[in-house]
């Protein structure tokens, strides 16, 4: 079959590669037919992630037809059209049984890896290096899905790939970010990043209930959606941030502060040439810019919820300023799993429609033209969506 | 009961198996040198870090970066860790380990054609010259200690153990593990066990180098529901020892299984440093083995990614990682 290696930094090709098979009974083996590329795809792509190796197979947002089913599943059968979370997560062990589906003990095969870097593991994930399992991804034609019988969804015909293709990722991860910020009515929540995290981070924060949402980015077609999506937004090249937002939620501060950005931040001030090169000294593996800032901003007693992505160790974090103000952090990577019915539910009845972030079509054989595009922010590309042939 | 067969004793639950105490003074003595070969150890891994290439290119041999890297992050923490722990014994051990690595790695090279013979041997000779620093190093520090690069010993013999919980019913537990001839599913070293009655057992298992080892062991103390407890009989070519533990966890969350295990390593001590040096290193081994029935136990089966795809299909494996 085709599929999308990683080849090192900002390298990545269309190679042919076996065909997926059934390793473990509760296996299922899904054909592609669509996949996207990910926010969190592009800190493997931009070589953030020690723990890559050349011919990684890439992907953890992807839908298709399941072809064949392992011994030990029963509900899903051949034919099935299905989506499939982007963590892998068995049901069985506490952590799955309590929903915290993005820490099942048990998915990742090299927890001993994750171990030695963050004390204890997360579950395992779909393309996304040999840190969380090394598991092949779906930028491909077929994938293995392991866990198929928890990590499978089924959905029916009448929605099209594009309006449930995001139930995979970033849909649940921009509800959980504004979910965590537990918004009560008359609200403020600034989001950082207008990527696709930060759009359905805002749109949440709406369903949700709050009164206004305030998004913070450069890009003008990324801060137009923003507006679209009903957020006021503030253009970080062009203004002070924390003015801003003072200004404008006079003098309290956001009550929630999202950081939708992760670890590849970027900024014009002295703190990115700073950050830039500790990281290229590694002697810091992420860039921590808009997590300070939102920090600074957040209101006193505020939450500030992270569903950007970071990996490592971070400089400079003010947490004298968490401590002395009571703010509270809440992140994780999603528990995809438990959001699924309830969000396809509010695709359904019509308050969402997911597609409306999607720039880009492409084939799977224009993978690298793709990643490079999504990667640079050039051509107006806010969501790539690719499809094998 | 003599000491070393504390570890069939009840009361794996208790953390200090094996008290040690360095004497006082050991540590202090060779502070210069010690604090030396931190920084030594901490700006070679920067080195391997930042500039894996360039450091590839000096020392000549093939641009391997990846692994450069991840040499570079285990010189710094074990760095870091001679230059903060009050006891360094196993940081510095973990220092000659990196050094005979450094050596095996070069030795490689030295076949490759692609690398620079002159270079190589250079920096063979400087690594060789430092290997013998740190060993002198380790071997004053950790004559007080009773750890060798993180090996637990105790007259001769490797100690570990290691704990999980697992989302079962003790009994349900219990009975899988007491049919040993369950164990070889879990536990990777292991390739078969068989009953010959209640009490005897014979095991066989794949030694370093894919030596077969085989013994015969028997079944000292069976709580039902609560704790199994094993070792070799005598004249066993592999003495070994072993207890299992289950408890319920608090609050309903299924099981505490706690693991304890001492075996006289078939090539003695030095041997075991050389299986821990390839990834082998015995507790961790425990753990997997421990994980491994976890997983079993919970999901029905053990997640893996051996004979997945890849875009480096060329190659037999696909298993870098997994221990
Ligand atoms: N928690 C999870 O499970 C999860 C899931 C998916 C993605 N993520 C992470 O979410 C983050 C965003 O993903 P995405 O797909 O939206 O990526 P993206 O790269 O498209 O979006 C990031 C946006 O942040 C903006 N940005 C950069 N620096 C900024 C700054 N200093 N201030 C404000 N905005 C800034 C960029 O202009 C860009 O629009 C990534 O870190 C990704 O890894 C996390
Ligand atoms: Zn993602
Ligand atoms: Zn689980």
């Amino acid at each position: 079959m085709k599929a999308v290696c990683w080849q090192g930094k900002k390298k990545v090709s269309v190679e042919r590669v076996p065909d997926p098979r059934i390793l473990n009974p509760r296996d299922a083996i899904v054909r592609v037919t669509s996949t996207a590329i990910c926010g969190s795809d592009l800190h493997l792509y931009n070589g953030f992630n020690p723990a890559m190796m050349r011919g990684d197979i890439l992907g953890h947002e992807f839908m298709g037809e399941v072809v064949e089913v392992g011994s030990g599943i029963r509900d899903l059968r051949v034919g099935d059209r299905v989506i499939v979370p982007f963590a892998i997560a068995c049901g069985n062990c506490l952590n799955c049984q309590e929903s915290l589906f993005s820490l099942c003990e048990n998915s990742n095969p090299n927890a001993w890896m994750a171990e030695k870097l963050w004390g204890y593991s997360s579950c395992g994930m779909f393309g996304y290096s040999h840190l969380t399992g090394g598991y092949a991804g779906g930028q491909a034609e077929y994938v293995r899905v392991p866990f198929a019988d928890v990590g499978a969804f089924r959905v029916e015909n009448g929605l099209s790939d594009d309006q449930v293709l995001f139930l995979t990722d970033i849909f649940p991860t921009g509800y959980m970010a504004a979910e965590n910020c537990d918004i009560k009515a008359g609200q403020t929540i600034a989001v950082w990043g207008a990527g696709p995290v930060g759009l359905f981070s805002i749109k949440s924060a709406f369903l949700l209930g709050a009164e206004r949402v305030i998004a913070i980015d450069r890009f003008p077609e990324r801060l137009r959606l923003a507006r679209e999506a009903g957020a006021e937004t503030l253009n970080y090249e062009e203004c002070d941030i924390r003015e801003g937002l003072d200004y404008l939620t006079a003098g309290r501060g956001p009550d929630a502060c999202i950081d939708a950005v992760g670890l590849e931040a970027h900024g014009d001030s002295i703190q990115y040439a700073y950050d830039r090169a500790k990281q290229a000294l590694s002697m810091e593996t992420d860039r921590p810019i808009a997590l300070r800032e939102a920090i600074l901003c957040c209101r006193n007693g505020g939450i500030v919820s992270v569903p950007g992505v970071y990996a490592g160790f971070l400089d400079k974090i003010p947490f004298g300023s968490v401590m002395n103000r009571s703010l509270a952090i809440r992140t994780g990577q999603t528990h995809v799993h438990r959001y699924v019915q309830p969000l396809l539910k509010h695709i359904e009845d019509g308050d969402i429609d997911p597609s409306f972030l999607i720039t880009h079509h492409l084939s799977l054989d224009d993978a690298a033209a793709g990643y490079d595009i999504f990667s640079n922010k050039q051509d107006g590309c806010v969501k790539v969506v690719m499809h094998p042939n | 009961m003599a000491l070393q067969e504390a570890v069939l004793e009840p009361g794996v639950r208790d953390f200090d198996i094996q008290p040690h105490r360095p004497r006082r003074g050991t540590v202090a003595e060779n502070d210069s040198m010690n604090r030396a070969l931190g920084w030594f150890s901490v700006g070679l891994g920067l080195t391997q870090l930042v500039a894996p290439r360039e450091l590839a290119r000096f020392i000549g041999i093939p641009d391997q970066p990846f692994l450069l890297r991840f040499l570079g992050m285990r010189e710094i923490s074990s760095g870091i860790g001679i230059l903060t722990k009050k006891e360094p014994s196993n940081w510095l051990w973990s220092r000659v380990a990196g050094d005979v690595m450094d050596l095996a790695l070069l030795g490689i090279a030295l076949k490759s054609d692609e690398s620079n013979r002159n270079k190589v041997l250079m920096a063979a000779a400087g690594v060789a010259g430092v290997t013998a620093l740190d060993w002198m190093a380790s071997r004053q520090s950790s004559e007080a200690s009773g750890r060798i690069l993180g090996l637990k010993t105790r007259d001769g013999m490797i100690a570990g153990r290691t704990a999980m919980t697992i989302n079962r019913d003790r009994a349900e537990l219990y009975r899988f593990w007491r049919d040993l001839e369950n164990l070889p599913r879990f536990m990777n070293q292991i390739q078969s066990v068989h009953r010959r009655d209640e009490r005897i057992s014979r095991w066989v298992a794949k030694g370093p180098a894919g030596v077969r080892l085989e013994w015969d062991a028997e079944t000292v103390d069976d709580r039902p529901g609560e704790r199994i407890s094993w070792r070799s009989l005598p004249g066993s070519r592999v003495e070994n020892r072993g207890a299992v533990e289950f408890e319920d966890a608090p609050g309903g969350e299924g099981t505490e299984v706690r693991l304890r295990m001492e075996y006289r390593p078939p090539a003695g001590v030095a041997g075991a440093l050389v299986a821990k040096l390839i990834g082998q290193e015995p507790e961790q081994q425990m753990r997997e083995d421990l994980r491994r029935f976890k997983r079993l136990m919970e999901t029905g089966e053990i997640p893996t990614t051996d004979g997945q795809p890849s875009g480096r299909s060329m190659m037999r494996r696909d298993r870098k990682y997994e221990r």
